[in-house]
């Protein structure tokens, strides 16, 4: 994590971890409200960022191309591979009949497993360099956008802008767009209230299940990645697994399975993580930084459940949410 | 029963017949019907699967499958080593791993007694971290002798474990917070807030870790010299077997266990019957985050003499898949416990000789939990695969 020095940082950090934490969450909604219950996306994200890490450094070492030029490759890799290990969560959930509870905590820790296995594995016997536990991956690009960031208070929304946080708005949109207009997005969304009804309307619910858990699983791969360049510049499996996946899970839940208060969830959590980091580097301030923000840490999870405990007959879960679907049940 | 089999039926040798088509398809359906011997068969049956797995993975990146297998468990103390380092012999191995295994053994104890009332608790991990954090800045930086000291500890853990368990049951009850979703609050809730005390007060910087608490209140005793061998004495693991007893014949032989087990199963029917759903599910979690404060005594007093912050441990997650190989009865928790224990203490040993990284206990480890999540569509399919058998064999007269 960088340093940060000025309280323009804030909000800059504040954008750049937190759309990636948005983007996660926004899979999880995908696949929650389709009813399949998605505590992996720990693993997924991982699963996600290990694929765009391995894609990245062999791109990199083919082709010599910068590390922000193999970002949008790396990206696509990601997502690609945090799809595939969600189909396993999938199959699992919706076709086997597991409990989808239990298939997303085997699942997370199948990925911490899987991903350090491989990465090791792969440096040594592939890239005959050593058995060690990272791929390195370099800086994503960032921009500054010249006069806006100049802006006394707000400016720094505008500085140091990375250029995922681009992507990451659009596939954001582009989701909400699907979940809300489309028949596709009606019909995912039926299926978590009441599966029985879609299927009676011609709704594989199977097929419709099976595709969102893809979904989470692709935009986790997208979100982990970020998270991946932006906090640590590599993949490390000991280093990058912290809890962000459920992170994402509290902030869907804060913002009630919907896309724009989940935004303002995962916003919230952010700017009181970095709002911390930069309070402990204010001058007169005699805490070091680690302690504060070890604090300020656990604010988003008390929060969130303070927000349960007054909203929580209002807050609705979608109702057929971590149920077996079973054709034969009324 | 066909002509051949009535046959040696006449001679006494009545099971030829278990090896005819008809004998063994009657023998499946049975089997399929013998939720007992499913219990037993379907988790060992993901286990093999797993190993053979594996050893196709190890073939893979070119080690000695068995080679390395063998010496993982012998690392673990199942199997004798053939030469041992000073001091040390498969009885001193044995005794490690029982030592960390016991904070497992007591989570997935947790699990199970939650999952008895229909609740799932993903939180032993904070509560483990909150027990183990303050039993050991109350009694083991204190110079209290062990007799108090480890008694002590004990009762804390119990105590604070309860309370957190009671606190996520009744906050489900009163405002309907889905437990899983509180427990995973509470779990970095929990983390960062002893985090920063550790950080603050406590921190050995060259560790980068707690201080160490004191032997006296530690619930392992080391280096103790038996026979010209230096082993551990795991104190926990004495507690554990008379605490798991305890809370096998709460659940199965006493009206409340009874009681907690009916609410599991249909939490509509017994409130008709006039039982308390309340009351059961805040005991539940109550006695599952009793058993989950435990678990972290006997982790952060117990298998470690530290606390390393800016982690939660891994057991509250590990546990949960314990409980899943383990079927929920104590003696498969105990077994599944063992196992994933010694797969993971025997991994040191397993690098060392085979040359294998210590990842690869852990990917058999996950590889062995995704069947077994599969063991439930196993049943299923099993099940429905039985029933057609059955039709058929009583079409034809044979059933």
């Amino acid at each position: 994590m960088g340093i940060l020095l000025s309280s323009n940082s804030i909000l800059s950090g504040t954008l750049a971890f937190g759309l990636p934490l948005f983007i996660i969450a926004i899979g999880g909604i995908f696949s929650e409200r389709s009813g399949v219950t998605n505590l992996a996306l720990e693993g997924f994200m991982g699963a996600g960022a290990f694929t765009g890490a391995l894609v990245a450094v062999i791109v990199m070492q083919k082709t010599g191309m910068s590390s922000s030029a193999t970002m949008w490759i790396a990206l696509l890799a990601a997502a690609f591979g945090g799809a595939l290990f969600s189909a396993l969560h999938a199959l699992l959930c919706v076709y086997l009949r597991a409990d989808m509870v239990i298939s997303g905590v085997v699942m997370n820790i199948l990925s911490t497993a899987l991903t350090a296995f491989l990465v090791t594995t792969i440096n040594d016997k592939v890239f005959r360099v050593g058995a060690t536990g990272k791929f390195h991956i370099g800086i994503a690009g960032k921009f500054t956008i010249p006069y806006l960031s100049k802006i006394p208070f707000i400016g720094g929304l505008f500085t140091d802008v990375y250029y995922y946080e681009i992507l990451i708005i659009v596939i954001a949109a582009l989701m909400y767009v699907v979940l809300y207009k489309t028949k596709f997005g009606l019909r995912l969304r039926a299926c978590g209230e009441f599966p029985q009804a879609a299927d009676s309307a011609g709704v594989n619910v199977y097929h419709v299940r099976f595709i969102s858990v893809l979904i989470s699983g692709a935009l986790s791969g997208i979100g982990g990645l970020c998270l991946a360049y932006y906090l640590i510049t590599q993949f490390d499996a000991k280093l990058f697994y912290l809890g962000y996946g459920y992170l994402s899970i509290s902030a869907l839940i804060f913002g009630g399975w919907k896309i724009i208060p989940t935004l303002g969830a995962c916003m919230l959590f952010s700017f009181v993580k970095y709002f911390a980091l930069w309070f402990a580097t204010l001058p007169g301030i005699n805490l070091s930084s680690v302690v504060t923000s070890t604090l300020f840490q656990a604010l988003p999870y008390i929060i969130t459940l303070v927000a349960l405990i007054f909203f929580s007959k209002s807050n609705k879960a979608p109702a057929a949410l971590g149920e077996i679907y079973d054709k034969g049940k009324r | 029963m066909d002509k051949i089999s009535s046959f040696f039926k006449k001679f006494g040798l009545g099971f030829v017949h278990a090896f005819t088509k008809n004998g063994a398809r009657v023998n499946f359906v049975k089997l399929s019907k013998n939720r007992t011997a499913l219990a037993f068969l379907l988790p060992i049956t993901a286990i093999i699967l797993s190993f053979i797995l594996g050893s196709i993975v190890l073939a893979l990146i070119g080690a000695d499958p068995f080679k390395a297998i063998t010496s993982m468990f012998q690392g673990a103390g199942f199997l004798p080593k053939a030469r041992y380092g000073g001091g040390q012999n498969q009885f001193s191995d044995f005794m490690k791993l029982l030592n960390n295994a016991t904070p497992l053994i007591f989570a997935s104890l947790a699990v199970s007694v939650a999952l008895s009332a229909g609740m799932f608790n993903i939180g032993i991990s904070g509560v483990m971290v909150l027990s183990g954090f303050i039993s050991s800045v109350l009694i083991g930086y204190s110079p209290l002798p062990a007799v108090v000291a480890r008694p002590a500890v004990l009762i804390i853990c119990l105590i604070l474990g309860m309370g957190a368990g009671a606190l996520v049951g009744f906050l489900k009850y009163k405002f309907n917070i889905n437990e899983v979703v509180q427990a995973i609050m509470f779990n970095y809730t929990f983390m960062y807030i002893t985090n920063y005390f550790i950080y603050k007060f406590f921190l050995n910087p060259e560790t980068r870790s707690s201080v160490v608490v004191s032997d006296a209140a530690r619930l392992t005793i080391a280096d103790v010299k038996v026979g010209g061998v230096e082993i551990v004495v795991p104190l926990g693991f004495i507690v554990l077997i008379a605490v798991a007893v305890i809370v096998y014949i709460f659940l199965t032989r006493t009206k409340d266990g009874f009681e907690m087990r009916a609410v599991g199963l249909n939490p509509r029917c017994a409130e008709y019957v006039g039982i308390s759903v309340k009351k059961n599910v805040i005991l539940a979690m109550a006695i599952s985050g009793a058993l989950a404060g435990l678990a972290g005594a006997t982790f952060y007093l117990g298998a470690t003499n530290t606390i390393k912050p800016e982690t939660l441990p891994s057991t509250g997650f590990d546990a949960i898949a314990v409980c899943l190989l383990g079927g929920s009865h104590p003696i498969g928790i105990f077994l599944a416990s063992l196992l994933i224990s010694g797969m993971t203490t025997g991994g040191a040993y397993m690098q060392a000789r085979a040359s294998v990284s210590t990842q690869v206990p852990s990917l058999i480890i996950g590889i062995m939990l995704i069947f077994a999540a599969c063991t439930a569509f196993m049943r299923y399919y099993l099940q429905k695969m039985s029933l057609k058998v059955e039709d058929n064999l009583k079409k034809e007269g044979l059933l």
